[in-house]
Order: structure tokens, then C-alpha cells, then sequence
């Protein structure tokens, strides 16, 4: 007979013992305990793009392929820049050939598999460029997907991914919606951008920023209220790439279009 | 005898014992939940400090600054002051040790990421003086008649 | 080069590092799940609910499941770009990766079919060990033979009738656990896909229940045709057996004889299946085309470039291959009267490419776009294989794994014999 004495200690048994295997998969010990003191030493890094001084150069491509060791030759990239040209007749053409590692020098649109379009000087109705890389956002949907732990946020909040432990199973690649993930040709594993990881932590800027001479790309600290990225992003008016992707991407854009992809 | 029904439920605890002890051996010491939490920060916290060894190739031209302190003040008064020496010079790495020389990259390619005419108006790139290639001194690198350094036609090699 | 690089065509506006990822092998991964979930579904129809005409087909389904069961990881090891780490899923596993389930689902199910079989077996087991334990001066094959049956007893040589019917009962409760347990490995599948958002085709909640739904009917299709080739086989060696015994004794003519002959498939046992393949795959096809019509009701920023995917790019693969051949011809042929063997053969093969396709159309299609929604890229599926990488990820590849169930079965029906000959169990 079910009283309701019995049914109460029925539910808690089977709550606990539910509660049991749910903990034992969360593997909680004293390594959570030590790795959670390695918190927040009060930076966060962001990035800035000012797409009105961009002009394509692509330097910012050659100096990321260069010192982050991408093969220079493959057809994959840490960062990027895209061109737009929207035309009076309200086409929109855009292309970045080899991620635009050796620039825009030509007026010929790429629309792939070897075909180009040539649009007339007359015919633009508006153009610009739009450099793209990691987005490192606040919620990564890469890391989520990661069924191993190789790909995490650090306290700073760069994205990196252990070499050493990632199986290759190209899940973040198909996570990721800004298309910033790639397998590495010689490591065979996922790679992307890190802000230059190595270098940020020396104080340094990353790569693509040094290589940048019209000041489009800034990195900065964005829990320093004094950093000159900080007041830009607080104070002006920018925008984030894919916002309705719920992944609060943490690439703040000047002058961003409604073109922009 | 006892049941014999518990046999294969036996076999399946000694499998998971197993991959359990595989687990000591294979996981690394440092591997655990970081400052993200499970779902963003579960990783081996010694893979941040791999990262962070890793080495720089690009000095910067206050790395330059250090020997070539007389072109780099020269250079710093031109038009060309915002590129950055390594843009051309190529990554200093170690230089002068590890290369002892740096491969210039004099190309025409490389004036052209600025220099090709593109008439955007909504980028910097409209503003920039642009030749056509095509027309302007085919196959001559443009560093025969251009000072890259002083770009500015007084500069007119 | 660049992982992908070598099948994939992009064409328009497409993000520098964009390539078919995800190729052939995770065709053939959830193809190859969903057959397992399927004839695990279908055995347990006979054990849990007790519908007696598929008891043919239950044990035979049951073996079928267990060797689909090795195959189905084939096609991630293939897939991964470092093989050698598939195992770091079970040493830290990342439970809000929906890939990291699979270590633990599978292996849950493979115990749960694991230990099924094994009380389904345990007597036969334990028949063949004895009379091997007693005889002394065993030739290599025999001490072989002995050893893996007594391995496969666990020591348990208790065939009492009480014992057997805790078998039964064991059996029950293992074939209802595995129902769920089944479903979920495989609507886990369709969450690994559901769950992306980045990918305007993918995300949907139906996708598990698409998943499901396709599995089990390709899972029923995959055992029915393996059920009526086995059968047909079975008959036609038999029977040039007996022509062969009729030439060397031709007094011996007996019509007693003759009735020991065995029969092909039978067509009740067909009947019944096909049922319940019709089944499922009404309902399967139900939830793609509400899907479908949902997308283009609500025609959100995606919907754009999935239409010109869906209705343009796609649309032979889509609404010939998958809907026409796999679909609406095989609902045809299994609802017209008077079913045949042949005409089901023919049925459960159609079935089992429109489940193919459809993986296929959900897998390349959703890759068949780009990110920008403004570009798209072509799969060049690698025919003829130069190198590991496109052998793996190519024709070679997928005929490799979608093979090795037949021989793996094989091997396995000498351990469990599925065919009852005269009816020695139950």
C-alpha cells in the first residue's frame, strides 16, 4: 500500500540515487577546487576593427600566417579581410581570395572555381573592406561542443585549443558561425585565432595589430577602464558580428554594414 | 550457487573499473575545470602555458629601434612612417643572430596592396594615390624609381 | 593540403576556411547508428511485446544489431584526424559536448545487447562446452572451440530449468531496457546535429525524432533484407545439398524426406514486418515534411539560401532520390496487395537509400551552403581513392564500412547461431 510516508521515502531514494550518476559525471575534486584558483586577474581581452581605415592591404594577413606558423601556402587562415562592393543595381558582390593574405590588387570580383566579374568604377554604389578573425566570444559555441576539454576559454577569456589532446573531430569547426575554426595541415588539428596568445601575454600587441599601418585593428583590456579600446567600445557606437547567434562575440566593429556577412 | 544472472553486469563493472585506472594514467596531472567553468573552462591548464612559450617572430619596429636607430627617426618623419618595418623587411625573429639577414620583399605586389587604385569611397583605400600597373612602368620593381622609405616625389631616386 | 580541400568547390561568396568538413564517413555514421537502433527495435518487438511472428526475426535481429554495433564507431575513427585519441572521449569527457555522450550511450547500449544475447545463448554456450570438456585428445581447433565457450559461459554451467527461465526473464527486462536506451543512442545522433547552431539546415528540435524515426525504418528494412537473402540462401544450398544426396542414394526418395526440406522466407514473417516498416516510415516522413513546410512558412534570415539549396541545388537528391525512390516507390510497392518476397526484397533495398539519401541531403546539405549565406560549395564525393585521406573519406571508404557488417555477422553466427535448426531452443 502506498501511504504517503512511503512514497516520500521511495522519491527521495530514487532522487538520490538519480542525483548519484549525475554527480560522478561532473568528476568534481580537488583539481576543480586548485584549477578554480587560477581566476580572473582582472583582464579580458577584446578586440577592435575600425572598417572605415581598413583599405585591404592585407598585411594584417601576411604578418598573422608568418608568425603563428599557418602554412603560407594553404588555403586557411587565422584572420582575414573581406571585401564588399555593392553595385547601383543592388548586387552585392564580395570575395576575400586567399583570406586577402597578398591584398586586394585587382578590381575583378572572385566568385570562385576560377570565374571573376569586373564591376566599373561607375557602377559602385558603395565598397568597402571588413577584416575578420576570432571572435573569442563570451559564450563560445566551439568550446560548448568540444567532447575532450581541448578547446577552452582561459580566465582572460581567449579561446585556445590544446594541440596535445584534440582528437580532430572537427565538431567546433561546425559550431563556430564566423567560420574562424580550420584544420592545421601539419598538426591535424582544429586551429584558430588567439589573439596572438604568446604575444599578449608578454605585453605585446598580436601580430595583426603591429602589422596594421592605419590603426583598423586594436586589441585591448576591457575590464581597464582606461584602455583606449575600452572607452572606443564604451563610449562610441559599434557592433558585433551574428549577434542573433547568442554567442556575445567580443570583436567590437566601427562602422560596420548591413552587408556585412 | 548464486544467481547467475549478475555475471554480465560483473563483466560490465570490470570494464568501466578498467577504463577508470586508464584514466590515472592517461589524463594528465593539471587536467580540470577552469575559470569558465565546466562548460567553457574544462581543460589542461598546462596547454596555456604551451601557448604562451610559443615564439614571437615579429618584433616591432621598437625591436628595429635597438640598432637601427638612425633609420628608424628618418623613416618616422615620411609618409610611410605607419608601415611598420617588418611589413617589407620581413619577421626580425632572432636578426641578427636567426637570420642574419632578412629577405626583403621588394615586389611590385607589395606597393600594390595600397597602391592598386580602388575606387571606394566608403574605405580608406579611395583616399590612397593608386597607379595602374598595367600602365605605370610594367615589370620594374617600383623600389628602381620610388625611395619606399621617403615616398614623396622629392624622395625620386 | 588543407583537410577538405580536395572535395570540396566553393562557389561565390564563401569565409576563407570554410570546406565540407564533414564528408562521406559522417554519412555513413549515422546510417550505420541508425541501423543499429532499428534491429535492436525490431528484436525487442518480439521479446518485450510478444509478437510471436517475429520470433524468427527477433534472434536473428539481435545478432544483426550486435555486429552493426561494431561497425557504427568505424566510421567517427575514420573520420577523426587523429584516430589515435578517439579513446580521450572516455578519459575526459566534455558532457556539454554532445559527442562526448557517445562514449557513454554506446557503451551502455553495447552492454545492455551484449548481455541480451548472452542469456538468449548461455544454454548453447554451455551445450557446446560440455561435450568438448569431456573429450580428451582435442585437436588445436576443438581446444580453441572450448576455450571461447567457456570463456562465453562465465563460468555459469547451470542450463536447470529454473535457470532458463530467469534467463527469459532477464531477457524481457534487458529488451525493454534497450528500447529506450536504443532510441536515445540514436536520437543523440540527431541532437549532435539538431544542437548546431551555426547550421540554418541542421537546427531544429525534430532532428532526434527525424533521427529516430528514419533509424528504426532502416534498421527493420536492413533485417528483412538480410532476413529474406539469408533465408533464400539457406533454401538454394539445401537444396543442391539434397540434389547432391538424391544422386549419390537415389533409392532413398522418401516423401518424409522431402518434408525436412527447408524453406525461404516466410512470407508471414515478411507481412508482419513490413507492417510495422510502413509504420515508421509514414511517420518519418510525416516529420521531414513538417519541417520542411515550418522552414518555408516562417522563412527566417536562412531560409533564402535554403530554398535555393532545397528546391534548386539539392532537389534531385532530395525530392527524386530520397522522397521519390526512397519514400513514395517503396510505400507503393509494400501497400499494394499481396505482397511477395521478391517485391519486398526490392521494398526494403529502395528503403534502405532513401534512408541513405536522406543522412546524405541532411549531412552535404547542410554544408552545401555557406556561412555567409551567400556562397555555396559542392561535394565531390572521391571516387577512386590517391592517397589515405581520400580513400578514407571517399566511395572506398564508405563501401569499406558499410561492407563490414556482412562478414562481421557471419562471424558472429558462428558463435550465435541465429537460424533455429529444428527447433532446439524454444
Amino acid at each position: 500500500m502506498i501511504t504517503r510516508r512511503n512514497f516520500l521515502r521511495s522519491a527521495l531514494a530514487g532522487a538520490a540515487g538519480l542525483a548519484l550518476p549525475i554527480t560522478a559525471l561532473e568528476l568534481l575534486g580537488p583539481r576543480r577546487l586548485r584549477a578554480e584558483r587560477y581566476d580572473s586577474s582582472g583582464v579580458r581581452w577584446v578586440f577592435l576593427v575600425d572598417t572605415y581605415k581598413c583599405v585591404g592591404c592585407g598585411l594584417c594577413v601576411k604578418a598573422c600566417k608568418q608568425e603563428n606558423e599557418i602554412p603560407y601556402d594553404a588555403n586557411v587562415t587565422r584572420t582575414w579581410v573581406e571585401r564588399y562592393v555593392l553595385t547601383r543595381d543592388n548586387r552585392l558582390f564580395a570575395d576575400s581570395p586567399k583570406g586577402a593574405r597578398d591584398g586586394f590588387i585587382t578590381s575583378r570580383i572572385d566568385l570562385g572555381q576560377g570565374r571573376y566579374q569586373d564591376i566599373k568604377k561607375e557602377d559602385i554604389k558603395k565598397a568597402f573592406f571588413v577584416p575578420k578573425l576570432c571572435n573569442q566570444c563570451e559564450n563560445p559555441p566551439c568550446v560548448q561542443v568540444c567532447p575532450v576539454g581541448a578547446t577552452y576559454q582561459a580566465a582572460d577569456g581567449v579561446v585556445l585549443v590544446d594541440r596535445k589532446w584534440c582528437i580532430g573531430c572537427g565538431y567546433c569547426i561546425m559550431a563556430c558561425p564566423y567560420g574562424v575554426r580550420f584544420f592545421h595541415p601539419n598538426y591535424h588539428v582544429a586551429e584558430k585565432c588567439n589573439f596572438c596568445y604568446h604575444r599578449i601575454t608578454r605585453g605585446m600587441k598580436s601580430a595583426c595589430v603591429d602589422a596594421c599601418p592605419f590603426g583598423a585593428r586594436q586589441i585591448g583590456n576591457i575590464k581597464d577602464p582606461d584602455d583606449p579600446v575600452t572607452k572606443v567600445i564604451m563610449t562610441e557606437r559599434v557592433a558585433v558580428l551574428k549577434e542573433e547567434y547568442g554567442t556575445k562575440p567580443q570583436v567590437y566593429y566601427l562602422g560596420l554594414s548591413k552587408e556585412v556577412r | 550457487m548464486g544467481s547467475h544472472v549478475l555475471r554480465p553486469l560483473f563483466v560490465v563493472v570490470g570494464l568501466v573499473a578498467l577504463v577508470l585506472i586508464a584514466r590515472i594514467f592517461v589524463v594528465p596531472e593539471d587536467f580540470g575545470v577552469g575559470a569558465r567553468g565546466y562548460m567553457y573552462g574544462w581543460h589542461r591548464p598546462g596547454n596555456e602555458e604551451d601557448w604562451k612559450n610559443f615564439t614571437v617572430k615579429y618584433r616591432t619596429a621598437e625591436y628595429c629601434n635597438g640598432c637601427h636607430a638612425d633609420k628608424y627617426t628618418s623613416i618616422g618623419q615620411s609618409a610611410h612612417a605607419a608601415i611598420s618595418c617588418e611589413n617589407c623587411h620581413g619577421p626580425a625573429g632572432e636578426h641578427p643572430s636567426d637570420p642574419p639577414k632578412l629577405a626583403i620583399d621588394r615586389s611590385r605586389e607589395q606597393c600594390l596592396r595600397c597602391h592598386y587604385p580602388l575606387p571606394y569611397a566608403a574605405s580608406g583605400r579611395g583616399g590612397i594615390r593608386g597607379v595602374d600597373p598595367g600602365q605605370h612602368n610594367p615589370g620594374v620593381e617600383c623600389s628602381a624609381c620610388h625611395n619606399p622609405h621617403h615616398p614623396s616625389l622629392e624622395g625620386l631616386k | 593540403m588543407v583537410h577538405g580541400e580536395a572535395w570540396t568547390l566553393k562557389e561565390l561568396f564563401t569565409y576563407p576556411n570554410e570546406y565540407i568538413y564533414w564528408s562521406i564517413q559522417i554519412v555513413m555514421y549515422p546510417f550505420m547508428t541508425g541501423l543499429v537502433a532499428g534491429a535492436f527495435v525490431l528484436s525487442s518487438l518480439y521479446h518485450v511485446f510478444g509478437i510471436k511472428k517475429l520470433k524468427d526475426m527477433a534472434r536473428f535481429s539481435l545478432v544483426f544489431s550486435f555486429a552493426l554495433l561494431f561497425v557504427a564507431p568505424m566510421p567517427l575513427l575514420f573520420h577523426l584526424q587523429q584516430p589515435l585519441r578517439g579513446l580521450y572521449v572516455f578519459m575526459t569527457p566534455h558532457f556539454t559536448s554532445a559527442i562526448a555522450a557517445f562514449g557513454i550511450v554506446f557503451s551502455t547500449y553495447g552492454a545492455i545487447v551484449a548481455s541480451e544475447l548472452w542469456f538468449v545463448y548461455r544454454r548453447h554456450f554451455v551445450e557446446a562446452a560440455l561435450p568438448l570438456k569431456e573429450k580428451s585428445g582435442k585437436s588445436p581447433v576443438e581446444w580453441f572451440t572450448y576455450l571461447v565457450f567457456c570463456a562465453l559461459t562465465l563460468g555459469v554451467y547451470d542450463v536447470s530449468e529454473k535457470s532458463l527461465e530467469k534467463d527469459e526473464k532477464a531477457v524481457k527486462v534487458l529488451a525493454a531496457a534497450g528500447i529506450p536506451v536504443a532510441l536515445f543512442l540514436h536520437g543523440y545522433a540527431g541532437f549532435i546535429f539538431g544542437s548546431v547552431k551555426a547550421n540554418a539546415l541542421w537546427m531544429t528540435p525534430l532532428m532526434p525524432v527525424i533521427f529516430i524515426m528514419s533509424a528504426i525504418v532502416s534498421g527493420i528494412a536492413l533485417c528483412m533484407f538480410t532476413y529474406i537473402v539469408a533465408m533464400e540462401l539457406r533454401k538454394l544450398f539445401s537444396a543442391s545439398r539434397r540434389r547432391a544426396a538424391f544422386r549419390a542414394l537415389p533409392a532413398d526418395h522418401s516423401p518424409a524426406h522431402q518434408g525436412r526440406s527447408l524453406q525461404g522466407a516466410e512470407p508471414g514473417v515478411i507481412q508482419i514486418t513490413s507492417r510495422y516498416l510502413l509504420l515508421f516510415l509514414v511517420a518519418a516522413i510525416s516529420l521531414e515534411l513538417l519541417d520542411l513546410i515550418f522552414r518555408g512558412y516562417t522563412a527566417v534570415k536562412s531560409w533564402d539560401v535554403l530554398r535555393s539549396v532545397i528546391y534548386g541545388k539539392d532537389f534531385i537528391s532530395i525530392f527524386i532520390l530520397q522522397y521519390g525512390l526512397g519514400n513514395l516507390v517503396p510505400l507503393i510497392l509494400f501497400l499494394m496487395p499481396g505482397l511477395t518476397v521478391r517485391r519486398a526484397l526490392l521494398g526494403t533495398l529502395l528503403v534502405l537509400f532513401g534512408v541513405f539519401m536522406m543522412r546524405w541531403n541532411v549531412v552535404i546539405g547542410g554544408q552545401a551552403f555557406s556561412l555567409t549565406f551567400a556562397g555555396y560549395m559542392h561535394y565531390h564525393l572521391p571516387i577512386i581513392p590517391h592517397d589515405y585521406e581520400t580513400f578514407k573519406e571517399g566511395l572506398a571508404g564508405a563501401l569499406t564500412v558499410g561492407l563490414m557488417p556482412f562478414p562481421l555477422f557471419w562471424v558472429m553466427s558462428k558463435i550465435f547461431p541465429v537460424f533455429d535448426s529444428g527447433g532446439r531452443h524454444e
